[in-house]
C-alpha cells in the first residue's frame, strides 16, 4: 500500500492525483471513467448498484463521454456490452450474485469471441436463501470461462486493477476479457481515501483500444459457426495459451503503473511476510487485510505466519505460490465458498499446486456475510496447525469454521482419527 | 502493505473505532462519512463502514468508523467501539443494551440529549443536538438533522479529528450546495462548543460518604 499522500491535489507528483474518500463501488465508476470507456450496459443489483448509479450521474454532469445503455436483464446487459466491444468500443458492465448467473452464458460468448472487455463483479451470495452479503460463490463460478480475474484487498485497488484490465485485456497476447472483484458491502459500501490517478496519467497507462477484430456495416464477417472439432479444440487451446501468456502483460503493466503510481502491482499475488514464514494463510478479497493483522498477532506469540493475497486468480499464480509455500510446514486456504460435496474451490486449485509433502488445509468461512475478524483468522490458522500436527494429515480439504467451532467435513480419515470437536449443527 | 510495519500494534495502539446509532433518515452513515474526509483533512487515515442489512427510515441503524494516524488492513466489523456516538435522543433509553453492546471499558459516549442521564461504566458527553439543528433551522421533511451537529460533538469530545477538518469536510461534502455547508458547520460549530461530561452518579454518591 502506498503510503497516504495529503488530502487533494498534491504537489510534486503534482496535479497528479487527488485523495478523496470514496465508496469501493464509486472508485470503479471513476476507473471507468477514467479509462474512457464509451460504452455501459449494466442492470442494478445490490450491492452492484452504486457503480451504475454513480457512472450515470458522471455521464449526465457531463465529466464522462459514455453512452449508458439501459437493458431489461443482465444477459442483456453484457450482450449489449459485447456488442459495442466488437463494434470498435472500450466497454464495461457491473454485476453481483444473480446478475452475474443470468448473465453466465454471455461470459462464455464474450471469452470465446475474444473480445476484450471489462467487468466489475461485487461478490455476494447468490440465493436462496435471499442474502445480499458476501461471497465469493459468483466469482468462483467465472473460473472456467476464458475471462482474465482478479480480486481487490481494498477499494484502493479496486480503482487499480480496473484500469490495469483494460491494459491487460487490450494486450494483443490476451485478447481476453476481464473480471475485477470486489467484496460486496465490506468494499462496495464502505468509504476509505482513495488516490484517483489523472486523466493525463491514465492516459499514458492505457494506449488507444486495440481488439482482434472489429464488426462494421458494410464489411460482414461470419460469427459463431459450428467449426470441425478439432478446430473447435484447438481454438480452446489457443485460450488458454493466451490465459498464460496474459501473466507476462500483467506483470508488464504492473510495471507501468508502478512507474506511475509508485503502486506495486507488477505481481500477481502479494506476500505479507511470507519470506520467512513457518505458516503461510492463502486467499483472496477483503479478509486477507484482517489475515495480515492475524500473521502479526501471532508472530507477538512466536507463530511465524505470512499471508500469501492472490491478486489474480486467473490466470493463476503457480510460480508465485510455489515460490511462496517453499519451507512453510502449513498452508492454510481461506474459501469464502464451497464446492458442494468436494472442498472450497481456492483450497483445491492451491492443493493441486503444491507437491504433496505440503501440508495444505482448506477452511471455509465467512460465507453469506458472516463477519471474519482477524482474531477468528488467528484462531484458524493456530487450529489448523495444530490439526496437522495431531494428525499427521498432508490435505485437510475442509475445515468449516462458523461461529467460532470447526467442522471437519473431510472424506474419511481424519474424521476416523480425528473426531469433530463440536457436533454438526445441522445433523 | 510495508512488511515491516506491525499492523497489530498499530491496531492496538493507534487505532479508535466508533459505531454510530441514529434512526434511519437521520444521517448516521453520511456522519462516519464526514469523519472518514476530516481525518483525510488532517492526513489521517480513516474508514466508514455502513451497517449491512436492510435499512428503513425510523429505524435504529448503526454505522461504524476507524480513524488511525496510517492506514490499516482491516476491513471485519467494529465490535468494541472506543466511541459510540447516539444520534436519536430516545435510543440510550429504549435500546440501551445495543447501544452499550461491546463498547470498551471506560468507553465514551457522546450523546444527542436534553439532558444528561447516569450510565455505569462509560464516560457520557452530550449536547442537546436537536434544540441545535431546530434553532438553525436545519430541517429536512420536518426532522432536525442532527449528524452534523454530533460530529462537531464528537470531535470536541474526543479530539479525534479537529473542528477545522470537520468544518471543512463539511464544506467539500456540500461543495455545489453553500448555504446548507455553512448551516451544517454552524451545528458542528456550536456543539463542539457546547459538549458537556456528564458528572456520574458515583462521584455524588462519594461524597456523601
Amino acid at each position: 500500500m502506498a503510503s497516504m499522500a495529503k488530502p487533494g491535489h498534491v504537489g510534486g507528483e503534482a496535479e497528479k492525483t487527488a485523495v478523496i474518500p470514496l465508496r469501493g463501488n464509486e472508485a470503479v465508476a471513476y476507473a471507468a471513467k477514467l479509462a474512457r470507456v464509451q460504452v455501459v450496459a449494466a442492470y442494478p443489483i445490490t450491492p452492484q448498484t452504486i457503480i451504475v448509479e454513480k457512472i450515470d450521474e458522471l455521464i449526465s454532469k457531463g465529466e464522462m463521454d459514455a453512452e449508458m445503455i439501459y437493458v431489461e436483464s443482465e444477459h442483456s446487459a453484457l450482450s449489449a456490452a459485447y456488442g459495442a466491444a466488437i463494434g470498435g468500443v472500450r466497454a464495461f458492465t457491473a454485476t453481483s450474485s444473480h446478475g452475474l448467473a443470468y448473465m453466465y452464458e454471455v461470459l462464455w460468448w464474450t471469452a470465446a469471441s475474444r473480445m476484450p472487455l471489462v467487468m466489475a463483479l461485487v461478490t455476494r451470495a447468490i440465493g436462496p436463501p435471499w442474502n445480499i452479503h458476501v461471497e465469493h460463490a459468483d466469482l468462483m463460478s467465472t473460473r472456467d470461462t476464458g475471462w482474465l480475474i482478479a480480486m481487490a484487498e481494498n477499494n484502493q485497488e479496486a480503482l487499480d486493477l480496473t484500469l490495469l484490465m483494460f491494459r491487460i485485456t487490450e494486450d494483443p497476447r490476451v485478447y481476453l476479457p476481464g473480471i475485477v472483484g470486489l467484496d460486496g458491502f465490506i468494499l462496495s459500501h464502505t468509504v476509505e481515501p482513495v488516490e484517483v490517478p489523472s486523466q493525463e496519467l491514465v492516459d499514458e497507462l492505457l494506449p488507444a483500444r486495440r481488439q482482434p477484430y472489429v464488426i462494421e456495416p458494410g464489411k460482414p464477417i461470419a460469427m459463431g459457426n459450428i467449426m470441425p472439432d478439432e478446430i473447435f479444440e484447438q481454438h480452446r487451446m489457443d485460450m488458454h495459451v493466451s490465459q498464460r501468456a496474459s501473466i507476462e502483460a500483467i506483470r508488464e503493466a504492473g510495471k507501468a503503473y508502478l512507474e506511475l503510481t509508485g503502486r506495486d502491482y507488477t505481481s500477481l499475488v502479494e506476500c505479507y511476510k511470507c519470506s520467512d514464514a513457518d505458516y503461510l494463510v492463502v486467499g483472496v478479497g477483503s479478509w486477507m487485510g484482517d489475515a495480515k493483522i492475524a500473521a502479526d498477532m501471532l508472530r507477538e506469540k512466536n507463530v511465524k505466519t505470512g499471508v500469501l493475497r492472490l491478486r489474480w486468480i486467473r490466470p493463476f499464480p503457480w510460480d508465485e505460490l510455489r515460490k511462496a509455500a517453499e519451507g512453510a510446514s502449513v498452508v492454510v486456504v481461506m474459501d469464502r465458498s464451497i464446492s458442494f460435496g468436494h472442498a472450497g474451490p481456492l483450497y483445491l486449485e492451491v492443493a493441486s499446486s503444491l507437491t504433496q509433502d505440503i501440508p495444505v488445509v482448506g477452511v471455509v468461512a465467512g460465507v453469506g456475510g458472516v463477519d471474519i475478524s482477524y482474531e477468528d483468522i488467528a484462531r484458524i490458522t493456530k487450529h489448523a496447525i495444530k490439526t496437522v500436527e495431531d494428525t499427521g494429515t498432508k490435505r485437510i480439504p475442509v475445515l468449516w469454521y462458523h461461529k467460532g467451532s470447526f467442522y471437519p467435513m473431510p472424506p474419511g480419515p481424519l474424521r476416523q482419527r480425528e473426531p469433530p470437536i463440536t457436533a454438526n449443527p445441522l445433523l | 502493505m510495508n512488511s515491516d510495519v506491525d499492523t497489530y500494534e498499530l491496531l492496538k495502539n493507534n487505532v479508535v473505532e466508533i459505531r454510530f446509532h441514529g434512526r434511519g433518515g437521520q444521517g448516521a452513515v453520511t456522519a462516519a462519512t464526514l469523519l472518514v474526509a476530516a481525518a483525510l483533512i488532517e492526513g489521517k487515515w480513516g474508514q466508514a463502514i455502513p451497517s449491512f442489512g436492510a435499512e428503513r427510515r425510523g429505524a435504529h441503524v448503526q454505522a461504524y468508523a476507524r480513524v488511525a494516524p496510517r492506514p490499516l488492513p482491516l476491513h471485519s466489523q467494529v465490535t468494541r467501539p472506543h466511541i459510540v456516538v447516539v444520534l436519536d435522543p430516545g435510543l440510550l433509553s429504549a435500546e440501551r443494551d445495543r447501544v452499550l453492546l461491546g463498547l470498551r471499558e471506560n468507553g465514551v459516549i457522546v450523546a444527542n440529549l436534553p439532558s444528561p442521564m447516569n450510565i455505569n461504566g462509560a464516560v457520557l458527553y452530550w449536547v442537546d443536538a436537536t434544540q441545535i439543528s431546530r434553532k438553525l433551522g436545519l430541517l429536512v421533511a420536518g426532522w432536525p438533522v442532527v449528524n452534523t451537529a454530533m460530529l462537531g460533538a464528537l470531535a470536541g469530545a474526543s479530539k479525534i479529528v479537529s473542528l477545522n477538518a470537520v468544518v471543512e469536510a463539511i464544506r467539500q461534502y456540500w461543495s455545489a450546495r453553500k448555504k446548507v455547508a455553512e448551516l451544517n458547520a454552524e451545528a458542528a460549530r456550536q456543539a463542539y462548543n457546547m459538549i458537556k461530561k456528564a458528572v456520574s452518579k458515583e462521584v455524588r454518591l462519594a461524597a456523601h460518604a
